[in-house]
């Protein structure tokens, strides 16, 4: 007990560096998943039938694959087969990113879709252009309305971030085990990774909790 | 304030579909400079269908829309934007933009498609609100404000992008009746100042003391218009007047 | 050099995915199976039980949610035999994975117990129905129609979280294709077949869960999901 203790004690520093990895490569994944996310989204509620299906077996493949199965993919495959060398940490970033394109352009086309039509009529009577009004109208009270949707998108990237370990990404997940192989401490260690991975998770969904109230106006909200 | 001069709209045999179902039937209005023309008839008759297809936010099957004289090529991206900055619309619902204060909505149009300046956009938008009889809820969120509040936010941001005619689609229908008077008021305020307005509604009163002519349509069809002493006078054997005695056994109007 | 390539997956790829295919089926329903029955007893605990037992329901729920599902296999897997029990990999990612995914079926079951509203016990306790009853004939059927969509779609999680028993060297689907791509270095055409397969798996429970969804849909328990 008391080992195990002291073995956590001198590995925190170590863990909690690696913990900053993980929230990078989450943090990045989502903006880079945020970025083609949204064209995605607009496409799927304004685009034509072409591009809607389109966009459609694009989710439906990137949500159908396991995670593990992707990294595997581009890391060992891809990416060696297209003779481009990458590190591991961006494969993990990138393949991150990918999938959460995916969730994140459901998350954006499930608040576009539940504002009113009126919205976009009442804009377009303005004199608007499509776009001006997909930019000025629609999409700032998409955005607010998805901040529940990041959220819970931050904590499930978060927590998959501990898979990219099976690519060698020095992150929470390699360190603990790295820890464990030499200590023997397994159950110490993996406890505290996986409280340290709760912490991690609570900061951020307190963060953008925060960021809700602070964006939030009456009657723009679900 | 009627002037004899050309039209300054006119909507020649406009048709719509939605899949089978034939909503307007080569429906045709012409309005000249300061007249109000209102629209009335049985509800799903087509009222709305049809103003929203003159500023094409229902593009209609065949027909045209000519204002001041230019058809509008609605294809054209650029023409079809001006022509939209051109002709105002209420709705029955509002609409307006929940994330904006009753400020922002009124100027939101003169900045982003005027390309106004924020400092004389705001300037005009509270001269708006002035107008409407609400610069002190300015920085109230739509949802902060009554429906009758709400329609003459909506009001006044159509107004700001200087429109040469207006739409108003049963302005009032969605008020609570003792809200109803304010939004009645303001829309009167327009008319003595020479809006060209084309309005459906369902409150006769209202349409007797404010139309030049009243329009019956059903069905898609134009059925009657005349002036309402023609439509309504007692005695008038016409589809109008036992629409409008109708609807008075009903609500009592 | 095609035709080479055509052999090696007809030959050597095909039997290999096969068997992990079976062997993620066969990781994949029981799990489903215990996870359900995890939620709901965790669910009925958290929200009809009495306060001690209320707590435990809570916090198994937020540490199974809260814990990256990785973390639980090894935990399982490593940490266990320092207390003197030894699972093997599969056994460990089956109690894994049933464990993890009841604390997700709990937020959906309870949030769909909580949607009940008073009235309809009333009602059930105005024409005579004793608390079993209740249960049975109220409770439960609007319950697991308002739950469906969320218990299904983590279904549809666990088939792809599978992929992580290869981790803990139980050599499933993901493992097979780990085993052959090293061997032979054509990680692009192992990896896109295992792919596929999971592809085909995941698009198969959606529709069995859709299919489930409509038998069972009453007017005003529709539910929009993304
Ligand atoms: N987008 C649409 N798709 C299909 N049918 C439509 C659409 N919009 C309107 N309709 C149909 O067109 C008909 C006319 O509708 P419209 O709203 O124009 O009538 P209205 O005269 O304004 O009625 P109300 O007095 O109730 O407002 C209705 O039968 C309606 O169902
Ligand atoms: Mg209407």
């Amino acid at each position: 007990m008391i080992k195990s203790l002291l073995v956590i004690q001198q590995g925190l520093p170590y863990m909690l560096q690696g913990a900053v990895v993980n929230v990078i490569v989450v943090l990045s994944a989502m903006l880079f998943g945020f970025m083609l996310g949204l064209p995605l989204a607009v496409g799927q509620v304004y685009g034509n039938r072409f591009l809607r299906r389109i966009i459609g077996i694009y989710v439906w493949f990137f949500r159908g694959i396991p995670l593990l199965v992707f990294l595997f993919l581009f890391y060992f495959g891809l990416f060696t087969w297209l003779d481009i060398n990458v590190s591991a940490f961006m494969v993990a970033t990138m393949v991150l990113g990918l999938i959460s394109s995916a969730y994140q352009s459901q998350i954006l086309r499930g608040a576009i879709s539940s504002l009113s039509q009126g919205q976009m009529k009442a804009a377009r009577a303005l004199g608007m252009s499509d776009t001006k009004a997909i930019v000025f109208i629609i999409l700032p009270q998409a955005f607010r309305l998805s901040i529940p949707g990041w959220t819970n998108e931050y904590a499930i990237l978060l927590k998959d971030s501990a898979v990219t370990y099976a690519l060698g990404v020095t992150e929470l997940m390699s360190r603990a085990h790295h820890i464990a192989s030499r200590t023997y401490e397994h159950l110490a260690i993996y406890l505290a990774a996986g409280f340290i991975f709760l912490i991690f998770t609570y900061i951020g969904t307190k963060a953008l909790n925060i960021l809700h109230k602070k964006v939030t106006i009456p009657g723009c909200s679900q | 304030m009627k002037t004899d001069t050309e039209p300054i709209l006119e909507i020649n045999h406009v048709t719509k579909s939605f899949g089978t179902n034939t909503i307007l039937h080569d429906v045709s209005l012409s309005i000249k400079k300061g007249e109000i023309k209102v629209i009335i008839g049985p509800s799903g008759g087509g009222k709305s269908t049809f103003l929203q297809t003159v500023n094409f936010l229902v593009m209609p099957d065949k027909g045209s829309i000519t204002l001041a004289g230019n058809r509008v090529n609605p294809s054209d991206k650029r023409e079809l934007c001006t022509h939209r900055r051109q002709v105002g619309m209420i709705f029955q619902d509002f609409n307006l933009f929940d994330h904006l204060t009753a400020l922002a909505n009124v100027e939101i149009g003169m900045i982003k498609v005027l390309g106004m300046k924020k400092k004389a956009a705001t300037e005009r938008a509270m001269a708006e609100l002035d107008r409407v009889g609400l610069k002190d809820q300015a920085n109230q969120y739509p949802a902060q404000l009554s429906g009758g509040q709400k329609q003459r936010v909506s009001i006044a941001r159509a107004l700001a992008m200087d429109p040469r005619v207006m739409l108003l689609d049963e302005p009032t229908s969605a008020l609570d009746p003792e809200l109803i008077g304010e939004v009645q008021s303001v829309i009167r305020d327009l008319g003595k100042g020479g809006m060209t307005m084309i309005m459906a509604t369902h409150q006769i009163g209202f349409a007797r003391s404010l139309a030049d002519e009243i329009i019956f349509m059903e069905k898609g069809r134009i059925v009657e218009q005349g002036s309402p002493d023609e439509l309504l006078a007692q005695g008038a054997a016409t589809r109008t007047r036992d629409f409008c005695a109708r609807i008075a056994e009903i609500g009592g109007e | 050099m095609i035709m080479d390539e055509l052999l090696y997956i007809q030959n050597d790829v095909m039997p290999a995915l096969m068997k992990g295919t079976w062997i993620s089926v066969l990781l994949i329903v029981p799990s489903a199976i215990f996870g359900v029955c995890m939620g709901v007893l965790s669910a009925t605990a958290r929200v009809y039980g009495h306060r001690v037992v209320k707590f435990a329901g809570d916090t198994y729920v937020l540490l199974f949610r809260g814990f990256p599902l990785l973390i639980q296999l090894y935990i399982w897997y490593f940490g266990l035999p320092r207390m003197g029990i030894y699972l093997s990999p599969y056994w460990a990612s089956v109690v894994t994975f049933s464990l993890c995914s009841g604390a997700y079926q709990s937020e959906y079951i309870r949030g769909a117990l909580l949607s009940i509203k008073q009235g309809q016990l009333a009602g059930a306790r105005a024409i005579g129905f004793t608390q079993l009853q209740t249960v049975v004939h109220v409770v439960l059927p609007q319950a697991l129609r308002r739950a469906l969509p969320g218990c299904g779609n983590e279904i549809i999680y666990l088939i792809k979280y599978s992929s992580l028993a290869y981790m803990v060297t139980c050599i499933e689907l993901t493992g097979q294709g780990k085993i052959l791509a090293s061997a032979s270095f054509k990680y692009v055409e192992v990896f896109s077949i295992v792919g596929a397969v999971y592809l085909l798996l995941v698009s198969m429970a959606t529709w069995i869960l859709n299919s489930l969804e409509k038998r069972f849909a009453i007017p005003g328990f529709e539910q929009h999901q993304a």
